[in-house]
């Protein structure tokens, strides 16, 4: 459970005030009376870190909104998720032990990312290659890791109780959208509805439902250049659906996918673009993320 | 490595083979616009079918946990299991024959089939003699072989092969299978239309005086029971049944994975089974029959029990969890990859996800172009869902990738690109130092993408990619530095 390692780390507990002030943003008494403050570790993911550093920062911000202090351990590079479902496993290895290394401290109480899938990754995969390659110890500090690792929706609803974005996060998106699942968030993680929740109530936020949003996007890491006729095909038909919902823009918790449906929709010309949901939830009124 | 042919295959493991590897087979079979029609059309409707039928269970889960729980278990004394239904089957006046691989399966079955003198057979839908390539295999012995299975007739007479573990016809819709009947049938209506209950009468008509006439049945089987030498067929049409009943001699062909310990554990399979493969609660017809009933049915019960690779598969702790698959095509049904290439993109008999891990779990990853079978999934968990015997075949898929990866490491005399990428990647993704280096380089990607800010074409492998899709213009700096500068020096 989070809160068995949280107990020595709790460093204030409100739950007598009618309202509280953090960073400028006023929250209301119901909020935090479940609400620590905690040490959150960042896992930005190596995607996030190198091609979308806005959508770290929005989960910084997010985080930060709701008093918790954000760290960032600068060990970390990678999930290997690529390398492991490329079929490299002593390759991989470096990358998996790195991030077991990065993360098996006592500095944070939860490590969040923002992606379903690397999280997936850590939760599953990483205990898996220890286990393939022989590594006992190596597995038992990864299940660790894992228990303590969060992708971004599953923290915010089940840890920090967030059921209104509007009025917890002060989330504020006026723009109409679609929501694709990703697969790993959605399958290895029964995400369920937690992402959609999340942005039906930003305000502001016209959600219009994708037609089979269950379906994969194509995309599959190594898969998208390996059998790229494959995944072309299944983008088509994801990017069809995208388009007849008439949003601007295609909402997701995995910047990978977005970047394979966001490559096709460029590439097409069509007009929605993706964004990730943090994007989304950090969007304010005072500072709302453009299209 | 040789070609491998239908009913002449190379080691003798008979059609489990991809023999182009599956990009390439992907690629022709994503050409036919009509097949993907079908096939999508099908997949959608069964999909549907499958999730209504199983959410009316509440106890759907520990259904397949069950399931799951007595292969596992069954799996884990396999050899007990086998004996046990061995002297059953042998006591109730059934004889048990053993083969280890397609080839003895086959001689097996021809001199059985010759004993009675018989030159032609009726046949049970199975996969396991469509495995070791039983019909060609007989043909070339002179006996001739009849699908009655409405869909594996529709195959045969169209000289095509199976697509799909369920519905082999699945890629053909009753337009095609109208003509296919008017062209192959010695008799049939010139005025043939295509509405199923037409298509149902002419194969009716077909088969009605085969079923009256043949001697020899030949079968597979769902299920064996250890504890009572009982075997089981799970069908929709009564086709089944009359092979199973009408003959003398009835011979079956069974993978030895399909032996149950106790006959209770059909209550669990008999739930599983038909939701999970034509979303029915029910299936019409199952059969089971114990050795021999004095004066009804067949009075000569023989079954093959065929390893073909089993036994191997058993022996990977990775991968054997696929031999716990109880052929209800609920994986190829919802996957993705497959409702796009269909079934003979993937070679052997067994497509789709599971056929992807068990083609080479069965025949070992190096032989034919087994090897780019686990590939062949963007690991999107679908198939793992559907699964009633909860098989993690994504899991499975990932292992036999590195088997791939690792049999070709000393093939090759130079690293292919993607050897090189991985170990590059090892190096830039092994420590955060690595990667905060390479981040530096950052606005030189962003000047490659020019003014409209997107790479459009990349070189080599990475070509797979910009072939449909662009690359955003990389931020000028990662979120590792802008960390750095923003919240570390404040």
């Amino acid at each position: 459970m989070w809160s068995d390692h949280l107990e020595y780390k709790v460093r204030a507990i409100t739950t007598s005030l009618d309202y509280y002030e953090v960073r400028g943003i006023v929250w209301s008494d119901h909020t935090l009376k479940e609400s620590f403050i905690m040490r959150i570790a960042l896992f930005a993911t190596c995607i996030v870190d190198a091609m979308y550093p806005e959508t770290a920062k929005s989960t910084v911000k997010i985080l930060e909104r709701l008093g918790h202090e954000v760290i960032f351990p600068k060990a970390q590079a990678c999930c290997g998720q690529m390398h492991m479902n490329s079929g490299y496993m002593p390759e991989a290895l470096p990358v998996v032990e790195n991030h077991i290394n990065a993360f098996d401290t006592e500095d944070y109480d939860v490590a969040v990312a923002p992606s379903g899938s690397c999280v997936a990754s850590v939760k599953h995969q990483h205990p898996f290659l220890a286990e393939r390659l022989g590594k006992p110890e190596l597995k038992e500090r990864a299940v660790a890791v894992g228990k303590r690792t969060y992708e971004l929706s599953q923290l915010l609803v089940d840890v920090l109780g967030i059921t209104n974005a509007a009025e917890q996060l002060g989330s504020y998106f006026p723009q109409t959208i679609t929501y694709h699942p990703s697969c790993h968030g959605m399958r290895s993680l029964k995400l369920g509805d937690r992402q959609l929740d999340l942005l039906k109530t930003v305000g502001g936020i016209t959600v219009n439902e994708l037609p089979e949003a269950d379906q994969c996007c194509g995309f599959g890491g190594t898969f998208s250049i390996k059998n790229s006729d494959v995944s072309t095909a299944m983008l088509e038909d994801k990017m069809k659906n995208i388009c007849s919902t008439g949003a601007s823009a295609c909402a997701g918790g995995d910047a990978s996918c977005l970047m394979h449906i966001g490559g096709g929709l460029s590439r097409t010309g069509a007009k929605p673009r993706t964004l990730h949901l943090a994007d989304i939830l950090a969007s304010t009124m005072e500072e709302t993320v453009s299209l | 490595m040789t070609q491998v042919f239908l009913g002449m295959p190379a080691g003798g493991q008979g059609n489990l083979f991809e023999t182009e590897p599956f990009p390439k087979a992907a690629h022709r079979e994503l050409g036919n616009t009509q097949m993907r029609k079908n096939l999508r059309h099908a997949t959608h409707t069964i999909r549907d079918k499958r999730l209504n039928v199983v959410g009316e269970l509440p106890d759907w889960e520990e259904l397949r946990d069950a399931g799951s729980a007595i292969k596992n278990l069954t799996m884990a004394n396999l050899e007990e299991r086998l004996e046990e239904f061995e002297k059953n089957f042998t006591a109730r006046g059934g004889i048990v024959h053993w083969a280890r691989d397609a080839d003895e399966a086959n001689k097996i079955v021809t001199e059985l089939v010759k004993a009675t003198g018989s030159k032609e057979v009726v046949k049970v839908k199975s996969m396991a003699t469509q495995e070791i390539g039983l019909n060609e295999h007989l043909e070339t012995e002179g006996i001739e072989a009849f699908e009655t299975d409405l869909a594996e007739l529709i195959v045969q007479l169209g000289n095509d092969k199976p697509s799909h573990i369920l519905v082999p016809a699945i890629h053909k819709n009753r337009t095609e299978v109208r003509d296919i009947f008017l062209k192959e049938m010695p008799v049939v209506d010139p005025n043939l239309t295509d509405e199923p209950a037409k298509l149902a009468e002419a194969a009716r008509k077909h088969l009605r005086k085969k079923f009256l006439s043949a001697k020899v049945a030949i079968s597979g089987a769902n299920f064996a029971l250890a504890d009572t030498g009982t075997l089981g067929v799970v069908e929709s049409e009564g086709n089944g049944r009359m092979c199973l009943t009408l003959p003398e001699t009835l011979i079956t062909v069974m993978g030895i994975e399909k032996v149950l310990p106790h006959w209770e554990d059909i209550e669990v399979f008999m739930q599983l089974l038909p939701r999970s493969s034509t979303g029915e609660r029910m299936n019409p017809y199952t059969s089971l029959w114990t050795g021999v009933s004095e004066d009804d049915g067949p009075q000569n019960v023989h079954i093959v029990l065929l390893d073909n690779g089993r036994t191997r598969a058993l022996a990977d702790r990775f991968g054997r969890t696929a031999l716990n698959c109880i052929r209800c095509s609920a994986c190829m049904n919802v996957c993705p990859v497959y409702e796009r290439t269909g079934g003979h993109a993937y070679g052997s008999t067994y497509p789709g996800p599971i056929g992807a891990i068990l083609s080479p779990l069965l025949t070992g990853i190096e032989v034919e172009e087994n090897g780019s079978l686990p590939y062949a999934s963007s690991l999107c968990g679908a198939c793992y869902d559907a699964c009633p015997v909860k098989i993690n075949i994504p899991e499975i898929l990932v292992h036999l990738r590195g088997e791939d990866v690792d049999a070709n490491r000393d093939k090759h005399k130079l690293p292919t690109q993607m050897d090189l990428l991985m170990k590059g990647g090892s190096w830039a993704l092994g420590k955060g130092k690595n990667l905060g280096l390479l981040e530096k380089a950052l606005p030189l990607g962003r000047l490659m993408s020019g003014k409209e800010k997107k790479i459009k074409k990349l070189p080599g492998i990475a070509a797979g990619w910009t072939a449909s899709r662009d690359i955003p213009a990389p931020p000028n700096k990662s979120f590792r530095d802008w960390w750095s500068d923003e919240k570390e020096s404040k």
